[in-house]
């Protein structure tokens, strides 16, 4: 039978779950790959939250202490969740809405590519890099800031900011969807850095004045951020289970926007 | 059965011609602008179709719809006769579209090596590799390509999968005379396989040196349709080009006389028949002189065809 006859019959071509799972896996390697490579990525997502540390962690307030925990430990957990959301918003909403904007996005929708593994890949990646982020904070605190932690402390540690990537990834996705690709980055730090400011993780949250105190409460940064340092013993000692209960209704939120921007794109041309 | 295969003229070969793909009374509309207007097109398997017109004629919309990344606004998009946004179908068709950026970071190979995964029988890498003229340029990053290369590798993306069906969206645009030629010959050697190939174009010469199958588009709607020959035939003309005292108004009242206009110190006047057109031109001027007869390139063909558009709004072939 030729090929054009072939083409008549109605066969099913069924994927297998083990070439679906070679699809995401590649996805996400290459996405990875592909971020790597991409220096205005990496500088940014790896070097800004480091070079804070070294400069307010370990040069300037080095043997100081908040609330009976070093400085260095104590900005672990907080520039960990600068990192983490830095990682997760670029990570997602650039890649996205540039891919959406110049019409990327459409040649991988017009292929077989299972659309759901485009978007975990990005999430993957931003997972890896906060891993990586976070690590090399580690590091550096063990190494020059005198930080000493039992390792299944910093296993939790690092376990609770890395999950802490899916909420910041859900609100890049949100954004991607919603952003123009030449104004993502700028929309990303118009969130970003009040963000992080307001939720205490550049400057510790009881040095921060009163108002925005209670802006903070509202911010998911903020809980991520208390969760952290509650494992280092240096959080304000609310309820851990309300902290997680916030971060996961706000990633439904954001899913939420991601899928209305999903649906949009469904129906209407982009490039 | 593949040697029978090709020596058996496409004409006789099992299931060609009945239909993989078509558009039936598709309108779509962006807010005000009408992009397609109930358009009617069918693509036979096995064949080459073009669909030829200008910018903006509505040839990207009508791939878009196809590919079902588009929905219509009324009338409805097959593929395989099925819904175009089947994951199903999807594995049969590849498509290369106009792409703003690509991804520069990753190299020519990796591209390849994702977009195969997708598919349930890709290509080995070293054929796609081949059939697109990239072999030596495996390892560069896309970033790094030309013009010409970025779109060879968007045609080895489109091809990797083996598909069955294959859209080209304006293929060859920023190719060298070189390249484009090796791209036509990959379009035919695709076709000698048993493969469908829709593709556009705004070059006349393109489809006619592809097509088994020219629709000609223009403002949304299909203005012609037919075999390059025929296309050719219907709008065949001649160019009669003089140095005359006539006014270009007076020209325009000739009959037969479909465009005229000034050129340097002549006239060029465009015309289905020269004879009579001449025949008239000598009566009224008998002054005039540098009289030459051309007949009407594609290009002209085309011109007719577009420009005409107004008043053949639903001529259909």
């Amino acid at each position: 039978m030729s090929t054009a006859a072939a083409a008549l019959t109605n066969t099913e071509i069924e994927r297998s779950t083990s070439h679906n799972a070679t699809i995401f896996l590649k996805e996400a390697k290459y996405e990875f790959l592909k971020n790597l490579r991409l220096r205005v990525y990496t500088a940014s997502v790896i070097s800004f939250p480091l070079m804070f540390y070294v400069l307010f962690g370990l040069v300037l307030n080095a043997k100081e202490a908040i609330g009976g925990t070093g400085v260095p430990t104590y900005l672990i957990a907080t520039y960990g969740t600068f990192g983490v959301m830095g990682a997760s918003l670029f990570g997602t909403a650039s890649g996205l809405a540039a891919d959406r904007g110049l019409g990327w996005l459409q040649v991988k929708r017009a292929s077989p590519m299972p659309p759901f593994a485009y978007f975990t890949a990005k999430v993957v990646l931003s997972m890896i890099f906060s891993a990586i982020v976070v690590s090399l904070l580690l590091v550096l605190g063990i190494s020059f800031g005198g930080v000493r932690m039992p390792l299944g402390e910093m296993a939790k540690l690092l376990g609770t900011l890395v999950a802490g990537s899916l909420p910041f990834s859900a609100m890049g996705l949100a954004i991607g969807y919603f952003a123009g690709p030449n104004s993502a980055p700028a929309a990303i730090n118009l969130i970003y850095l009040p963000l992080s400011f307001c939720s205490g993780l550049w400057v510790p949250y009881m040095f921060l004045p009163k108002l925005v105190r209670q802006i903070a409460l509202a911010l998911p940064p903020y809980h991520l951020s208390q969760l952290a340092l509650g494992i280092v013993g240096a959080g304000r000692h609310e309820s851990a289970a309300t902290h997680w209960e916030v971060l996961f209704a706000f990633t439904l939120i954001c899913l939420g926007v991601a899928r209305i921007g999903f649906q949009r794109d469904q129906g209407k041309l982009y490039g | 059965m593949i040697a029978t295969l090709e020596e058996t003229p496409s004409l006789q070969r099992a299931g060609y011609g009945s239909v993989v793909a078509s558009l039936e009374g598709i309108s779509k509309n962006y807010g005000e602008v009408r992009a397609l207007r109930n358009v009617n097109f069918t693509v036979g398997a096995g064949q080459v179709v073009a669909l030829l017109g200008p910018n903006g004629a509505g040839k990207t919309t009508a791939v878009k719809l196809l590919l079902g990344l588009l929905q219509p606004s009324s009338g409805k998009a097959r593929v395989f006769g099925g819904d175009p946004t089947n994951p199903q179908k999807r594995m049969r068709t590849g498509a290369m579209l106009q792409v703003g950026r690509v991804p520069e970071t990753l190299r020519v190979r990796e591209h390849i090596d994702l977009f195969s995964s997708y598919y349930p029988r890709p290509l080995p890498l070293e054929e796609v590799l081949a059939a697109a003229g990239l072999e030596k340029l495996r390892d560069r990053k896309f970033g790094d390509l030309s013009g010409g290369q970025r779109q060879r590798t968007l045609f080895a993306l489109a091809i990797c999968g083996d598909p069955d069906l294959l859209f080209l969206d304006e293929p060859t645009v920023g190719l060298d005379v070189e390249a484009r030629r090796a791209l036509w010959e990959e379009i035919r050697r695709l076709v000698e396989r048993g493969k469908t190939v829709l593709l556009t174009t705004h070059y006349l010469q393109e489809a006619d040196a592809l097509a088994d199958r020219i629709a000609v588009i223009n403002q949304g709607a299909i203005i012609a349709e037919g075999t390059p020959a025929e296309i050719k035939a219907q709008t065949s003309g001649k160019r009669v080009r003089c140095v005359t005292t006539l006014g270009l108004a007076s020209l325009l009242q000739i009959p037969g006389v479909i465009d005229a206009k000034q050129d340097r110190e002549a006239v060029e006047i465009r015309t289905s028949e020269a004879e009579p057109v001449v025949r008239a031109l000598l009566a009224r001027d008998a002054s005039l002189s540098g009289l030459e007869i051309t007949s009407a390139g594609l290009e002209d063909a085309f011109l007719a065809l577009t420009q005409d558009n107004g008043e053949n709004d639903n001529r259909r072939n």
